[in-house]
């Protein structure tokens, strides 16, 4: 195919029908995005304009009235306090445990078998059902001491768990070595390396893995089912007596026959979606501070 | 030998006779080139003694028998095709081949006298006087103060105003201060690549190591930044011990005092291949007077 001097290379296509097919897969990708965005829209669209007739201030602050009183009086005051409640203790314990084992996973454990160990079981905890959980966290802490908040954030804390071990995992993964290599070759210890290099190169995506478990939590309504039962009103001690938390609420009030109660679930749920939005929007915001210097 | 020294000791005698013992010395005994216990090592001592050092990663053996001394002050280059085992001999003069799973070392590399790989060594302590510049760039994610600030910082020095100093004198050293005053607490990765390397120097001389190893500083940089980096380490060996690997031939020529020559030896039978030191000498003797046919090859580009 050389170029004969004095006549122009032939630059066009040589055949459509590699456009055609460029153009059939850009379509199909199009079809397929649209097709994802459709119930994701549909569920917002729903939730915003059912819930947002009802929601005011009243109806965030005010206690739980019964189920039967129509929509417009009473609200939600007590499942948002138990909701913060119950998910800001299972952060407490999750996160922190999460990183720590994510750390000796990556740091210090090596191939060895217990690092194996704990990430199989992380692994396998990953897929385990939240009301089985819900289960394990009643017959080892409710039937031995009583329905509280605190049961329900261990059982949320299981859950998190394995999503902060392994968000933490890939993020401290994604450090590269000759950062480590660099702190070492300055005469740092291990600790140092992890503490100074390691972690703070990793923070913003752990934080941002940590805030999407809490966001995953906050919404979950089945380990909470036998572990806080269902109040109408505030318990602000997590360690002692049934609680309440917004999917519960709204889990109670959306099997109700009442319509009043079915509005106050729309009105529960769009609280719940603004909240794990905010959750999602802070982490956004961490990352991007945290990170300031990675780029 | 008797006589000139009793002229010697008459001569710091007379003018003072009255001086007692602790008085400072004159500068004529201060100017003998003896030194005391606590004085600089005499320039041309041995900073390295390495003895049939072999290395291993797993069951593979990298390197085989390398036995060389390294001279303080001098700037010494390993040069030699890929996968001779340069860049391994160089991470057992720091120990950091202790950081790959499954890395061993046979044989004994003396640092100053005292073994590295000794029983009771901390790499740690080694790694302290004994730095290192990697191949490619490494600046932490964190501002250019506080990358050179990092390794101060972690042998205990937290004083703002010494760390100051030592921030502005390293980046000086590594001639980068000029472009980087203004922008202390810019990102290090914020820097090319060449001022990147330059800053990665600094954040080494910053704990003022001595012995300080480079693994190819100027391979993934222009000819422009690799020369600011020669300069560098012409400017710094004075005070510092260089040892460079380098794939660049005219590299070494340029700044080494000393070339120690690797090469791959293939072993037919058992179908396998170690790295092996060939010749180390001189410098201008390995490129204009090879005494091995090989290191010839090899200088005149004839292999590799």
């Amino acid at each position: 195919m050389a170029v004969i001097t004095g006549q122009q290379p032939n630059l066009r296509e040589a055949k459509g029908w590699r456009r055609t097919k460029n153009r059939i897969a850009t379509v199909l990708m199009v079809v397929a995005f649209v097709l994802v965005v459709i119930p994701l829209v549909f569920v917002l669209i729903t939730v915003v304009a059912r819930g947002i007739k009802i929601i005011s201030w009243t109806f965030l602050t005010s206690p739980i009235p019964p189920q039967v009183v129509p929509a417009g009086v009473g609200g939600i005051g007590p499942a948002i306090v138990g909701t913060f409640e119950i998910v800001g203790l299972a952060t407490v314990m999750a996160v922190p445990l999460g990183v720590l084992g994510a750390i000796y996973l990556n740091e210090y454990g090596g191939k060895g078998v217990l690092a194996r160990l704990i990430g199989f079981m992380a692994d396998v905890m990953t897929g385990v059902p939240s009301i089985v959980m819900g289960l394990f966290i009643f017959s080892i802490w409710v039937l031995h001491f009583q329905f509280s908040g605190f049961a329900g954030a261990l059982a949320l804390g299981c859950l998190m768990l394995p999503v902060v071990i392994r968000s933490t995992d890939e993020m401290l993964k994604l450090v590269p070595n000759p950062l480590r290599e660099g702190s070492y070759a300055l005469g740092a210890t291990k600790a140092r390396v992890t503490m100074t290099v390691v972690l703070p190169a990793a923070i913003g995506g752990i934080v941002s893995g940590a805030l999407l478990a809490i966001a995953r939590a906050v919404g979950e309504t089945a380990p909470l089912l036998f572990t806080i039962l269902t109040v109408t009103t505030v318990n602000l001690n997590p360690f002692s007596g049934p609680n309440t938390s917004l999917p519960s609420q709204i889990f109670a009030n959306a099997t109700s026959p009442y319509t009043g109660a079915q509005d106050r679930a729309w009105g529960t749920a769009l609280t719940l979606i603004v909240i794990a939005f905010a959750l999602m929007i802070i982490a956004r915001f961490i990352t991007a501070r945290f990170t300031r210097y990675t780029r | 030998m008797e006589q000139p020294e009793q002229d010697f000791v008459t001569s710091l005698q007379q003018p003072e006779p009255a001086a007692p013992p602790q008085a400072p010395p004159a500068p004529g005994p201060r100017a003998q080139p003896t030194p005391g216990p606590q004085a600089q090592p005499v320039p041309g001592g041995h900073v390295f003694d390495a003895e049939k050092v072999s290395c291993y990663y797993g069951s593979f053996r990298a390197v085989t028998d390398v036995s060389l001394s390294i001279y303080e002050n001098e700037i010494t280059a390993f040069i030699g095709p890929s996968g001779c085992g340069k860049t391994t001999v160089l991470r057992t003069l720091n120990r950091m081949n202790d950081l790959v799973p499954g890395a061993r070392v046979e044989g004994d590399v003396r640092y100053r006298g005292a073994s590295l790989y000794g029983k009771d060594v901390s790499p740690i302590a080694v790694r302290r006087n004994i730095g290192m510049v990697f191949q490619k760039p490494n600046p932490f994610p964190k501002s250019i103060y506080d990358n050179v600030a990092y390794g101060p910082r972690i042998n205990g020095e937290h004083n703002k105003h010494k760390l100051d100093e030592i921030v502005e004198h390293s980046l000086r050293q590594a001639a980068l201060w000029e472009e980087v005053k203004d922008r202390l607490k810019a990102s290090g990765l914020s820097l090319s690549g060449g001022q990147a390397q330059r800053l990665c120097i600094a954040r080494t001389l910053a704990v003022e190591p001595d012995v300080v190893l480079m693994d190819e500083p100027c391979s993934a940089l222009d000819p422009i930044a690799t020369g600011a980096i020669e300069d560098l380490m012409r400017d710094i060996k004075t005070r510092y011990t260089i040892v460079i690997v380098t794939h660049n031939m005219q590299q070494a020529t340029r700044v080494s005092d000393r070339t120690a020559f690797f090469s791959v030896l293939r072993n037919e039978e058992s179908d396998t291949r170690t790295g092996v030191l060939v010749e180390y000498g001189r410098t201008q003797q390995i490129f204009e007077d090879p005494g091995d046919s090989r290191t010839e090859a090899y200088v005149t580009g004839q292999v590799g």
